[in-house]
């Protein structure tokens, strides 16, 4: 525990701190004298808080499409697969994350390109390198982080809440919408956690399909390798830990989180 | 975690907020003097090596994409291998994208040494990065072209601070088939750019702004530009304009070689600037045809120096290396593959093309003071003329204000 403390908090706590150190402009070193001007460059920019904006609608973004898909995916998976295809899709759902990150962002970029498999079975009509492919690559890189607990999810409701739904006269989709969908909704809400702060943190596939795009990822990035600039760097990485902070709270308000 | 906790943790990390944001607020960054600019400062003192010992039988180096082949890309380009049979040094290779990231990587003090532009040279001098180089302990330094030696981005006061590599420009790359008439001009990525909107790339780093302000050096006098790294606040502001006009145009930045390469071949670029090595790579897959060309107003460059780190683990294989990189045969090889001309002035003597030299200018001082060579932009202007430009972190902030 008191390891944990400091190799993750105190990471955390240094990292913080040197959003109020300041740099040599010149060759860019570390200087630890006092300033907030970090802070107030990220609060007063226009561009940063343009930015995101523009992170927090794709984290949004994938984690609906995410949820779209994975919940009729792991409900098919929980409750109407027999055991050995269940097995056998839980297998096909995981599998995807053997495969490096890279590749798989690689193998979205040759599907997308404008002489690629995509653009040749819809006749030209692909959504380019941009805004869109970054939401599609990531949704489909985080599925299986969303499907994983969903269908555990499934998995809890008995069987047998179906069954006296049914005798108590409701239809398939009522019983699906009053009685399922509330007891898989904390399974959807911590799938939604992994999907929204991994896109909100991810830098590295919009590089790759997301033509001219930048994220706040790319921004922290920047500052840091580019401009040498860490404590504005430290100071630009408090926004996503805000966003996510303010997610866990929200999700904690709907109630998702009391038996997870 | 109850909810008052949760309320109580958020009302204090808020206090911390408020009284740091209220505090005593300096500037973020402290300002030039004796800490920052170069205006009469010095280096921190550190030592050379004073004689050459056994080699340490490991070398870990920074290098630009194509300076140190071990024939992984083609097969008959590998001088890496050589020279680990002869000095018994594993070189292992990290390649740089950006100066920025070079900077940074030099920084950690993991490498021993790197190939840097002008525009990392004195980042890295003046923050006592690199070491100053003994250039008796270097054999083939004595024939390098004079004119690449002590200058002022490789040396500090007679003291030199690297070898000298090899120096060439950034050029225009195109499609022949898509991009008619041939261009002549950096137009066709700037004002002329609307035929191929979202097929247009551009180097994803903030020193292209001075290809922007070299480009408004050439068509826009009334500014004034005289050097393309020396801004002022407004003539900074004229070459953003200028590029977040085309930034409409830009279907992707590249700052990955292979991502360039790959871009060009899939038909998700057709124009931008870039390196010769980059089109060489294209042209030997020969997916696409491409050709390059140095437009008419001239283009920014680079003068590349091999420098050793001030905490280099294998010293004696780093000079070793910077002996071998300018040897006339494997300068030449490596100016030949990468495209630009080599440091080493018997090298000519070696090249597979016996115009080589010659197409590249490589021993005309005359033409290389042509080419813009990458420099850190200071707040005391780069070519002398005063203390009124912008310096790099500036540039940054537009970069990132350009991209949006």
């Amino acid at each position: 525990m008191a390891w944990l403390v400091i190799a993750y908090l105190g990471s955390m706590a240094v990292l913080l701190l040197s959003a109020f150190w300041s740099t040599n402009t010149f060759t860019g070193a570390v200087v630890p004298v006092y300033t907030s001007g970090n802070l107030l460059e990220v609060v007063g920019s226009g561009l940063y808080w343009q930015v995101t904006l523009r992170t927090v609608l794709v984290a949004l973004g994938v984690t609906l499409i995410d949820a779209v898909v994975a919940v009729p995916m792991a409900l098919f998976m929980a409750k109407v697969a027999r055991p050995a295809a269940r097995l056998a899709l839980v297998v096909a759902v995981t599998t995807p994350l053997w495969a490096s990150y890279l590749v798989k962002a690689y193998a979205w970029r040759v599907l997308l390109s404008p002489s690629g498999p995509l653009s040749f079975v819809l006749g030209g009509a692909t959504p380019g390198y941009g805004i869109t492919a970054t939401v599609l690559t990531l949704a489909y890189l985080w599925l299986p982080y969303m499907v994983i607990p969903v269908f555990a999810g499934f998995d809890r409701v008995s069987d047998s809440l179906f069954e006296a739904s049914a005798d108590l006269g409701a239809s398939g989709f009522t019983t699906l919408r009053r009685v399922v969908l509330p007891l898989v909704f904390p399974a959807v809400a911590a799938g939604s956690i992994f999907t929204f702060s991994l896109s909100l943190g991810d830098y590295i596939a919009v590089t790759i399909v997301g033509g001219k795009t930048q994220m706040l990822g790319n921004i922290i990035y920047g500052e840091l390798v580019t401009a040498n600039d860490q404590p504005l760097a430290a100071a630009l990485s408090l926004i996503p830990l805000v966003a996510i902070v303010l997610y866990l709270v929200a999700m904690r308000r709907t109630g998702a989180l009391e038996n997870v | 975690m109850t909810r008052t906790l949760l309320r109580r943790t958020a009302l204090a990390a808020s206090m911390v907020l408020a009284v740091a944001l209220t505090g005593c607020s300096t500037a973020t960054t402290t300002s030039g003097g004796s800490a920052g600019g170069t205006g009469g400062a010095q280096p921190p003192k550190v030592a050379e090596l004073k004689k050459l010992g056994a080699g340490e039988g490991a070398l870990n180096i920074i290098a630009w994409a194509g300076y140190a082949e071990d024939g992984s890309n083609d097969k008959t380009v590998d001088w890496v291998h050589p020279f680990e049979q002869q000095t018994g040094c594993h070189v292992n290779v990290k390649i740089g994208n950006t100066s920025d990231e070079m900077v940074q990587l030099m920084r950690t003090g993991q490498y021993d040494g790197v190939s840097a532009s002008g525009d990392a040279t004195l980042r890295l001098i003046y923050a006592g990065d690199v070491a100053p180089v003994n250039t008796s302990l270097v054999p083939n330094y004595a024939s390098i072209s004079s004119f690449l030696k002590n200058k002022a981005w490789n040396s500090v006061k007679g003291t030199m601070y690297g070898i000298p590599h090899g120096w060439g420009a950034n050029v225009l790359l195109y499609n022949p088939k898509v991009v008619t008439p041939k261009p002549d001009s950096w137009s066709v990525v700037f004002d002329k750019a609307g035929p191929y909107k979202g097929k247009v790339t551009a180097y994803d780093s903030p020193i292209y702004i001075a290809d922007a302000a070299l480009y408004l050096m050439r068509t826009n006098p009334s500014l004034g530009i005289k050097d393309p790294y020396s801004l002022t606040e407004k003539q900074l502001d004229a070459a953003v304009t200028l590029l977040k006009q085309q930034n409409a145009n830009v279907g992707e930045y590249w700052a990955d070689y292979t991502k360039a390469v790959q871009a060009f071949e899939s038909g998700s670029t057709e124009v931008g600037t870039t390196w010769q090595v980059i089109a060489n790579l294209i042209a030997s897959d020969k997916k696409v045809p491409v050709a390059t060309v140095l437009p008419k107003e001239g283009a920014t460059g680079w003068s590349d120096t091999w420098m050793v780190s001030s905490k280099a683990k294998h010293p004696n294989c780093m000079y070793r290396w910077m002996n071998w990189i300018t040897s006339p045969k494997v300068n030449a090889q490596v100016a030949e593959w990468f495209g630009e001309a080599p440091a080493q002035t018997k090298a000519c003597t070696e090249t597979s093309d016996k115009s080589f030299c010659a197409t590249y200018h490589a021993t005309d001082a005359a033409y290389a003071s042509r080419i813009h060579y990458w420099t850190t932009p200071q707040k005391q202007c780069v070519d002398g003329s005063g203390n009124g430009c912008t310096d790099y972190s500036e540039w940054v902030t537009k970069w990132q204000q350009i991209k949006g």
